[in-house]
This record gives C-alpha cells, structure tokens and sequence, in this order.
C-alpha cells in the first residue's frame, strides 16, 4: 500500500530560473522532530551577485507595470497559492513543527495577506501622495515610486512562509524587485513560494529567493552598490548595526530588524521602500 | 526686395501653406517662465546718474500720442507744442521722437511743427494710426485708402493695425498679404517711404505663441516696427508682451542682419515702468535699440511723469503735477 | 559709459545692528561657548563681520539638555494650537525684519541681495507659515491619529542657502511637537544667530530652540549625542555617509539632503528663449551653491549650437559683483576652500579635454569670485560631469533620443532633481516618469515651496523636507497598542485586530497578525547598549568599518 514517494529538489530562484547554488554547495533542512526533510542550495556571495544583477533587470519592466496590472498580477498569486494551500501546509507543518490547526492558520494567514497586499498596488500613491498647493502659477504634485533593488532578510526561525509573505509582498507591490535571504532554518516554504511564483505572471527576476547563511549573505547584499534598500527585519540575529554601517556607504535606505513584533499588514512596510517624486509644471492660460 | 528676404528665411515661396507651416514651426513660448524673466529684469534698480541718463532716453523715445474721438486741430497743436518744448523750465530736456495722432490730422501736425519736423530738418516725425484704426475692420481698398491719405498728407510713419480677425482664424496669409499692400501703399511719388509700424493688438490674440507668430509674420512681409496695441484693448503693452517681441527682433537680426524696431503702446504711464522697459531692451536686444529708429513708447501721459522725475533729480526734491504742462 | 553699466544701487548695511561678537544661543540665552572662537568673514572683501562662539562637547550636552527639558516640560505638553501660534509669530517677525535678514544674509555668504531679499527670506517667512498651520493638525499627517513627536532633534545646516535652511529644519520640527539643537555651517552663522534674537522676541519658550555654532567637529557630537532623537542633515554626500554610519544601530530617525548632479534635458521642441532662463537660473542662481542646481545640461544635438550660443549671449549680461548691489547676478563664492574646489575641478575640466568658456566680467580685487563658466563637449565620463563642483560651472553634454536622455540623465550615484525643457506635454511626463530624482522640473528650475516636498533618490540622501512628506520625518506613528487577541493564537501569531483610518476589511480579514521576533529581550538589551556606546563607537569605529565592508 506505500508508494514511494518523489521528493522535491530545493533550489535556489533566480531570474524566473531555479538554479543550483554555483558554489554546489547545499544544506541539510531538518524537521521540527530532527527528521531529515530535504538538502536546500546554499547560497554563495555569487549567488547573491547573480540575484541582485536579475533583480535590477526587472525593475523597469515591473516598475513600468500599471499599478492595476501589478495588483492583478499579485492576486494571481494568492490564487495560486490557495491551490497549493494543502503543500504549504504540510511543509510549514513538518518545518517548524506546529499542529496542523496552527499551521493551516499561518498559511491562510500568509494567503489573505498577500490579497491584502495586491489590493495596494494601485492605492498606496493616493494614499501616500498629493497634489501640493504651491504659491505659484504650477502644477505639483508628489508621487511614490518604487526604490527599485530591495534585499530583504526575511524574519528567521518562525512563521516562515508567514514572515516571507509579509516583506516580500509590501516591497513588490510598488514596483521594487527583491532579493530576498530566505528563513535560514525553515527555507522550504521559500521555495514553495518562489515556485508559484514562477508559474505565476510576476516577471523573473522580481523576486529572487535566496537559500543557506543569512549571516554570510547579508553582509555582501548591504554592500552591494546596485541595492538600493535594506530590509534587516528578520537580521536581529545578525551583526545587524554593521549591516546598517556598510549600507551607509552608497545611502541605502535601510529598515532596521522589528524589534520584537512584526505587523504583517501595514502601509509602513510600502512606504519604507518608495521615493517620493515630485514633478512641477508651469500652469498658463497665455 | 523685402520679400526675397522673407522667401529666404521662409525657405520657399510665400503662400499661405507655406507661411502657416513657417509660424506654426516656431519654438513655443511657455508664458510662466516669459512673465519671470520680465519680472526679474523689472528688479533691476537703475540710480543716479544711470537714472538720469535712462530719463532723457524715454523722453527721447516718446510717440507723444493722442487717439481720441474728440481730438481737434486745437487739440493737435497742443500736443505738438509739448513736443517740442516738454518742460519749459528746463531748456535741457529732449524732444520727443514723434506725434501720433488720426490720419486727418496728420496735416496739422506737420503744419504745426514747421521747423521741428524731421522734413524740414527736425527731429520730430508725424506718425499717423491707419487702416481703420483701431478695430481694422474694414475693406483692404478702405484700408490703403486710409493710409494713402495719411502719407499724402505728410505723415512720416503709418501705425497700421493687422486683421486679427484673419490671424485667429488661421489665415496667415492673408494677414501677410495685407501688411505687404499697406507697405505699399506707404510709397511716396518720390520713392521713397512712410515708414510702418504694425500693430498686433496683443491684447487680442490672447496668446504669446500667437505674439511671436504675427510678431514673425509682420517682420517677414516688411514691417518696420511691430507694435503691440491700439491702446484701445486691454491688456495694451506688458513687459512680457514687449520683452518677447524684441527676443523675435533679436532673432530676425541674428538671421538677418537686418533691424526692425519695437514699440509698447498703451498702459506705460509711470516713469518707473517705462525703466523696465529700457532695461528690458537693453538686455535683451541690446543697447542699440535704445534708439529711436529702433525703440518706441507709444504714450500720452508717461511724459509728465518722466518731467517730475527729472524735476527731482535736477533740484533734489518732489516736484508736483502744476510744475508740469497739460498738454 | 552705457546705459548698461548701471550705476551702483547698494542695499544700505545702515538696517543691521550687529554685534562685535555672538555667543551660543542655549535655553533662551546667549552664552559664552568653550570651544575656540572664529570670525565670520564676507566672502566678497574677506572683511571680519563679527566673532563668534564654537561650541565644544560640553556646549552641545548643555544644548541637548536644555532641549531635552523644553521637550520634557513644555513643549511636549502644549497644545497644537498654541505650538503653532509661536509659529506664526515667528513668520511675522521674519516678514517684519525681512530686509535686515537679507542684508545680513548677502553680507555672510555672498550671495546677491536680490535673492536674498527675493527668495530666500520670503521662503523662510512662508515655511513657518506653512508648518504653523500644521501643529493642531498632526493627526492628518498620514501617521494615523494622534502621532507621536520624536524629543530633541539635532540639525546641521550648510551655507548655501543659511537662513532658508535653517527655516526647512525648525519650523516642521516645532509644529511636529519636537525641540532642536541647531549647528549652522562655521561660514554663515549670522542669520541663525539674528534669528535666535526672533526666537527671543517670539517668546518661545526657553530651550525650544538651541542654536550652536561651530564647524564640523561640533556637528559631529551633536549628531552623536545619545538623546538625540533625529538627525536632519543638510550637506555633502561625504558627511552624510559618515551620519548615516553613526546613527546605524541607534534609535535616531535621519533625514539627510545630500549633493547632487542634476540633468537639465532640453529637447528640440523646447520653449528656446525659457528654456535659457531655465539653464541660467539652474545653474548660476546662488552662484551654482546648490545642492540641486542643474549642472549636467543635456540638449538634443539638433539643437546643442543654436542653444550654447544663445546661453553664452545670455551669459553676457550677467552682472558679477558686490552681493549687496540690488543689480548683481553673480555674487561672491562663499570660501576660499570652495573657491579653490571650483578651480580645481573646472581645470580638471579642461585637461580631460572639455572646452572651457567664460563670461567676460571684471573680478573683483578682494573676495573670492568665479566668472560663469560652460564647458562644452564634456564627456559623461568626465569628472565635470560626474562629480559635484557646487559653483558656477555648467557641464554640457548632448543626446539624440529621449531614451538617451534619460539614460544619460540617470547615469549617476546622485539623484536629486531634474529639469526637462519641451513643449510636448506627454513627452513630459513619461520622462518624468522615468527620471530617478526626488524633484522634478519641466519647463521650470529650482522652484521651491513649503508645500512641495524636497529630497533625493539614491546617494542624495532620503527623506523629504516640505509638505506632509516633511512633517512626517518630524514625527512617529501613535505608540504600538496591542489591539486584540485572536482565540487560539499560538506562540508566534499573536493576531490583533485592525485599526486606523486606511483599513475597511470585512472581519475575517479583521485579525491582523504579527509575528514576534523570537529573542525579544536580547535585542532590546543590545539596541540600547549600543545607543549608549554609540559616540565613542562612531567616530573611532565607522571609519574601520567602511575598509572591512568593502
């Protein structure tokens, strides 16, 4: 009555392609109970390289985007991901070894989440800009715009595909592409993720998921001069002020790590990744 | 002559095709950054012994102008005499560059400046306002008839009005054709010339993209000096209306080599504003405008107002409107 | 003579009544600093104006704490309506004692009278206007009701523009509920202290504003003084870098307003005679001492001649000279230092094989001065091109089509402003669109306006002064207040219930999780042992740190 079962192959996503890590290097992902789950990729400083390089390819394309189409886009995703809700489940179950209740909540809750998101895309500018009345025959206006090559150390040691979903989506919904340091010890539900990501229309290259050693990866994404934003939310663990002091050096923005709680639904978490943009223009009836 | 010079710039023969495509061709004026500029070279503060100097120089440039229903000869000769003798407690005082008055009395202006008119070896021209001043509206025969009459009766410079009717509705040509016929008719038996000024009623065509293009269309057919009002519309003269027509005659000289006047009319009453105005020239098309074959103030009473500054600067305090003539 | 050498027309100094000698502007009072005093000098005949104060370490501390207490004892407890009142008179005074602050202003730093009298102080007198407005309404902010103001809040200014900097910092941080400690640049200290007098005559309370003056060494302890609780900094890329190293790792929010290179893109089609304005106006307003000003000019090649030679006959007309001669376009350079900066780079300029060209204008015996000057032909690789010269130096460099434009425009580690010159108003906004710089400027350049929010992209700095978006960096969101617990939430999801004015969600949706972050209290523990640290750390550290991270 057993089948043997055909178990998955983790990879790194890079540019809407799952490669290996070019190190060959991989890690061993043990269940809650100590059970062997599967080997993830980990990922090198190369790796890192190659996600930021595919991330900044994608930019204009998703930036460009209009925001009706990038909502559409990330709802897509959410439906996906409720196809899929069972896998989640069981791997975020066997991962972080929560009952099925729990996990099914934290799955649901990462779905509902990200619909919560894709909802934003085309208000967070209504919400976050303004026609300015300047004195003076102008047109102004100020708008948000994506920063563009967000790298992101998602939240590590719980709610993995909870905490991926919830700086993952905000940072994407603008426009940004992320490279984004999976939950080093939970990183299944990542890949999960980046898998429905890929047979979704978010273009590759968007978001690139990392697998392996937060500590030996941040350190090369916050000095990397084509980020242009650091989310440290799930760096507490990490030497994080140097962190912050390296991505000094070319004035990133930098979002340091929660400090105890992380709400996962919050306009905050848009907005820290945007640049206002204001445009002026000359108002004449002459 | 003059229009072999236009079809060169124009690149072609004139037509109306060919004349649309060259105005509508010309860069755009945006009106926010115009009125700027005016207003910074509005700021510029001209003291002292520049201020005395830039007061002469408006006198100098003064169309002395009277353009009512109710003018008379009486009235004219007056005019002319504070033309001629602008403050007669004070001999030092320039005359003014000309008279402006109604065709029909062109003739006793003449009369009424014998020596002082540049005919007889003066310094004083007689400009008459022609073409069914100052709507325009009337038959292109009306028009050079009206003109015609004017030169006949001695006026040295015919201030013709352009169809703006025609220009609104797009049809360039036409007003092209028009101002070619009234230079025409500017002719005397002997040759030469009375010289033109055309006036584009800038109040009236509401745009300054549509001042730079009747601004270009009156360079090219011949005119002389282009002018911006009746006086008889508001707005008449701005600072940014004549500071844009003097960039096109700053251009058309660059292109050319040739030089063709400006003149405000209308609204310039204070001795302050008519500065910016000299400023303006001065920066923009260059000092050699401030001259009377090249720069105008088309205005009546600015020049009782340049007579009390001028009071001022000579003994040190105010003066007051019964130390001035009426005129 | 011709009518155009206008005969001088100076601003009378007979309006300023100054002092032989300024002290520390500290809990509403004027007092001696410990550091090593200096003179302010005017940079157009390098004369003495008067000797002022540095502050040293134990002079900021005093600051910081009289702050603190303003904070703590006043300022946070009065209402919005009356903070803003103190506001509005503070506008007043400025509107009142215009003239003097503008005579003062040209004297310091140089900069023609005509735009201190034009820009600069109706600018200051409008933004205390703007933010006094703002004070009872924080709760529209966008931070959702009842906003939190941040304490003590320290601010460095540059000499650019001395007065209307001072004016960005102050007024949005007063209207937001915070007290300041303010380090005006070492060269142009005097408006800040006049204004320190308008501070008196309002009646703010004491230590609401703290002003002291020094060079960089005391903006450095006030940055690193731990109860600081913002940093707003307005400067060079370098020294921003350097703040943006020492607050890592502490509770300091930071707004920094950094260098610039801003592309000045003029089409073919352009509004030809506004557009050299524009040029003039983006590059030799404030002779080029701007941190936005637009040095790159990029014109499509069909039209690069016609608009070099009209830009260089416009040059032509341009008057340089004493800064308080109503008539002067071009007035001193602020230093010696910066003076020789501009030499430097424009001779660097032409040995990469720019051509150079300058107006022709007598310079002045005494004082530092720089004729304008266009370099025609630059390279983009060029380090005219590249590096901020922060004078009146234009680069010009040409393009063919709008994505090259664009291209070109974007290719740099700077993104402050822009200006685009067309006529074509979609080509206008798809450009803007496209162009990665905090503030846009089509057929217009170097606008300013208390509701128009102000900053950078990139390595010109984050945050935005002006507007809502400039109040905002004022302030913290209303304090964290667990909303609601979800039945059955487990260790990690602690679900809480939606509030605040942007959600409408259907209950389901209603609980709203958060996820904690695992070792809470060791990270607290961390985050304030380093705060704690931070001043000794910074300094020492950062420097070490910037050669491993590379």
């Amino acid at each position: 009555m057993t089948r043997l079962a055909v178990p998955k192959t983790y990879k790194l996503f890079i540019g809407g392609a799952f490669p290996r890590s070019e190190s060959g290097r991989s890690y061993e992902i043990l269940g809650a109970d100590g059970a062997f789950l599967a080997n993830a990729a980990k990922a090198s400083r190369k790796d890192a390289r190659d996600a930021v390089l595919a991330a900044r390819k994608a930019v204009a394309g998703w930036a460009g985007a209009t925001a009706y189409n990038r909502g559409q886009v990330l709802y897509r995703v959410a439906e996906l991901l409720e196809g899929r809700r069972a896998q989640f489940i069981e791997e975020v179950r066997a991962s972080e070894g929560l009952s099925e209740p729990d996990a099914a909540a934290q799955v649901d809750e990462a779905i509902d989440t990200w619909v919560w998101y894709a909802g934003w895309a085309d208000k967070y500018a209504q919400v976050a800009g303004n026609a300015n009345p300047v004195a003076g025959p102008y047109f102004n206006i100020s708008v948000p715009e994506p920063t563009g090559v967000v790298a992101v150390i998602a939240p590590q040691g719980t709610s993995s595909l909870l905490g991926l979903v919830a700086v993952v989506a905000p940072a994407i919904v603008t426009g940004n592409a992320v490279v984004v340091v999976a939950d080093e010890r939970h990183p299944l539900s990542a890949i999960s993720l980046a898998e429905v990501l890929a047979t979704s229309d978010v273009p590759g290259g968007v978001v690139n998921v990392l697998t392996g050693s937060a500590a030996e990866l941040a350190p090369w994404l916050a000095a990397h001069a084509d980020v242009n934003a650091l989310d440290l939310t799930g760096a507490s663990e990490l030497d994080w002020i140097d962190l912050q002091i390296s991505a000094a050096e070319t004035l990133k923005r930098v979002l340091p790590p929660a400090g105890g709680e992380l709400d996962v639904r919050s306009l905050e978490r848009i907005t820290a990744f945007v640049e206002t943009k204001t445009v002026w223009h000359t108002k004449s009836m002459r | 002559m003059t229009l072999d010079l236009a079809r060169t710039v124009v690149g072609s023969e004139l037509s109306e095709r060919s004349l649309r495509g060259f105005v509508l061709g010309l860069p755009g004026v945006d009106a926010v950054g115009l009125e700027q500029r005016a207003a910074g070279l509005a700021t510029r503060s001209i003291k002292t012994s520049s201020k005395k100097r830039a007061l002469d120089t408006i006198v100098s440039l003064i169309d002395l102008t009277t353009l009512e229903g109710a003018d008379t000869p009486g009235k004219v000769r007056s005019l002319v005499a504070k033309a001629v003798l602008p403050d007669p407690s004070d001999p030092s005082c320039p005359q003014v560059a000309a008279v402006c008055v109604y065709g029909d009395l062109a003739h006793v202006a003449v009369e009424a400046l014998g020596a002082h008119h540049t005919a007889s070896g003066g310094s004083i021209a007689v400009a008459a306002v022609a073409t069914a001043f100052p709507s325009g509206r009337a038959s292109m025969g009306v028009k050079l008839a009206d003109t015609a009459d004017a030169v006949a009766a001695g006026a040295d410079e015919i201030d013709m009005v352009i169809d703006r009717g025609a220009f609104l509705s797009g049809r360039y040509g036409e007003v092209f054709d028009e101002i070619v016929a009234v230079k025409e008719a500017c002719r005397r038996p002997d040759g030469t010339s009375a010289h033109l000024k055309v006036i584009l009623e800038t109040g009236e065509l509401a745009t300054y993209d549509n001042v730079r293009r009747a601004s270009w269309l009156a360079i090219l057919a011949g005119a002389d000096f282009i002018k911006t009002s009746t006086g008889k519309v508001s707005p008449a003269a701005t600072l940014p209306v004549t500071l844009l027509m003097l960039e096109v005659v700053r251009d058309w000289h660059r292109l050319t080599g040739e030089l063709v006047g400006v003149k405000p009319a209308g609204g310039i009453r204070s001795s302050k504003d008519a500065v910016r105005y000299l400023v303006t020239v001065a920066e923009t098309a260059g000092e050699r405008w401030l001259d009377p074959h090249l720069f105008r103030f088309g205005a009546s009473s600015l020049l009782n107002d340049v007579l009390l500054q001028r009071q001022k600067l000579a003994t040190g305090h105010y003066s007051g409107a019964d130390y001035v003539t009426i005129d | 003579m011709t009518f155009l050498d206008y005969a001088p027309a100076p601003e009378s100094r007979a309006i300023l009544d100054l002092k032989p000698s300024y002290g520390l502007f500290i809990d509403g009072e004027f007092v001696d600093g410990h550091g090593e005093g200096f003179h302010t000098i005017s940079p157009a005949s390098e004369e003495a104006i008067a000797e002022i104060a540095a502050g040293d370490e134990h002079d900021v501390d005093l600051a910081v704490r009289a702050a603190r207490r303003a904070y703590e004892r006043v300022w946070s407890r009065m209402s919005g309506s009356d903070r803003g009142k103190y506001l509005f008179r503070i506008a007043r005074l400025v509107q009142e004692r215009a003239r003097e602050l503008a005579v003062a202003e040209s004297l310091d730093n140089g900069k023609p009278i005509k735009e201190s009298r034009d820009v600069d102080v109706p600018l200051v007198a409008a933004w205390f206007f703007y933010y006094a407005g703002w004070a009872d309404k924080l709760d529209h902010a966008g931070l959702g009701p009842a906003p939190r103001a941040l304490g003590v809040a320290g601010q460095i200014i540059p000499w650019n523009f001395p007065l209307l900097m001072l004016a960005w910092k102050i007024a949005p941080a007063l209207a937001a509920g915070n007290t300041v400690v303010l380090k005006p640049a070492e060269t142009t200290p005097l408006t800040a202290l006049l204004f320190a007098e308008i501070v008196q005559q309002a009646g703010l309370p004491a230590g609401v504003v703290n002003i002291v003056t020094g060079a960089g060494e005391t903006g450095r302890m006030l940055v690193n003084h731990p109860d600081v609780d913002k940093v707003a900094f307005t400067g060079s890329t370098a020294v921003g870098r350097e703040i943006a190293r020492a607050i890592a790792g502490t509770h300091k929010k930071v707004t920094l307003e950094l260098g610039g290179k801003a592309a000045n893109i003029v089409f073919d089609d352009a509004p030809i005679d506004q557009a050299i304005e524009g040029i003039v106006n983006g590059i030799f307003f404030n002779q080029g001492h701007v941190c936005c000003a637009g040095s790159r000019l990029l014109v499509q090649e069909s039209v690069h001649e016609e608009v070099v030679d009209r830009l260089k006959a416009r040059l032509s007309t341009l008057r340089l000279g004493d800064p308080l001669d109503k008539n002067t376009d071009i007035g001193a350079i602020n230093s010696a230092e910066q003076l020789q900066r501009i030499r430097q780079l424009s001779d660097i300029g032409e040995a990469e094989g720019a051509e150079r060209w300058s107006a022709e204008c007598a310079i002045p015996d005494r004082g530092f001065w720089f004729a304008p000057t266009i370099f025609d032909n630059v390279s983009t690789s060029s380090r005219i091109a590249r590096e901020e010269i922060f004078g009146p130096v234009l680069s010009v460099l040409t393009f063919r089509t709008p994505d090259e434009a664009i291209a070109k425009a974007n290719n740099t580690p700077y993104g402050l402003s822009a200006g685009i010159w067309t006529d074509k108003g979609s080509r206008i906004l798809a450009v803007a669109d496209r162009l990665r710089a905090g503030v846009v400027w089509a057929n217009t350049f170097n606008r300013f306006d208390p509701a128009s929010p102000f900053g950078g992209y990139k390595e010109s700095g984050y945050g935005r002064e002006g507007g809502r978006h400039g109040l905002a960096a004022y302030l913290a969101p209303p304090a964290a207040t667990p909303r609601r617990t979800a039945a059955g939430a487990e260790r990690s999801i602690a679900s809480r219930s939606a509030s605040g004015g942007l959600e409408n969600e259907t209950s389901r949706a209603d609980a709203r999780t958060t996820i904690s972050e695992t070792p809470s209290a060791d990270t607290d523990t961390r985050r304030e042992g380093v705060t704690a640290t931070r001043a000794s750390r910074s300094s020492s550290k950062s420097a070490s740190k910037k050669g491993s991270a590379k």
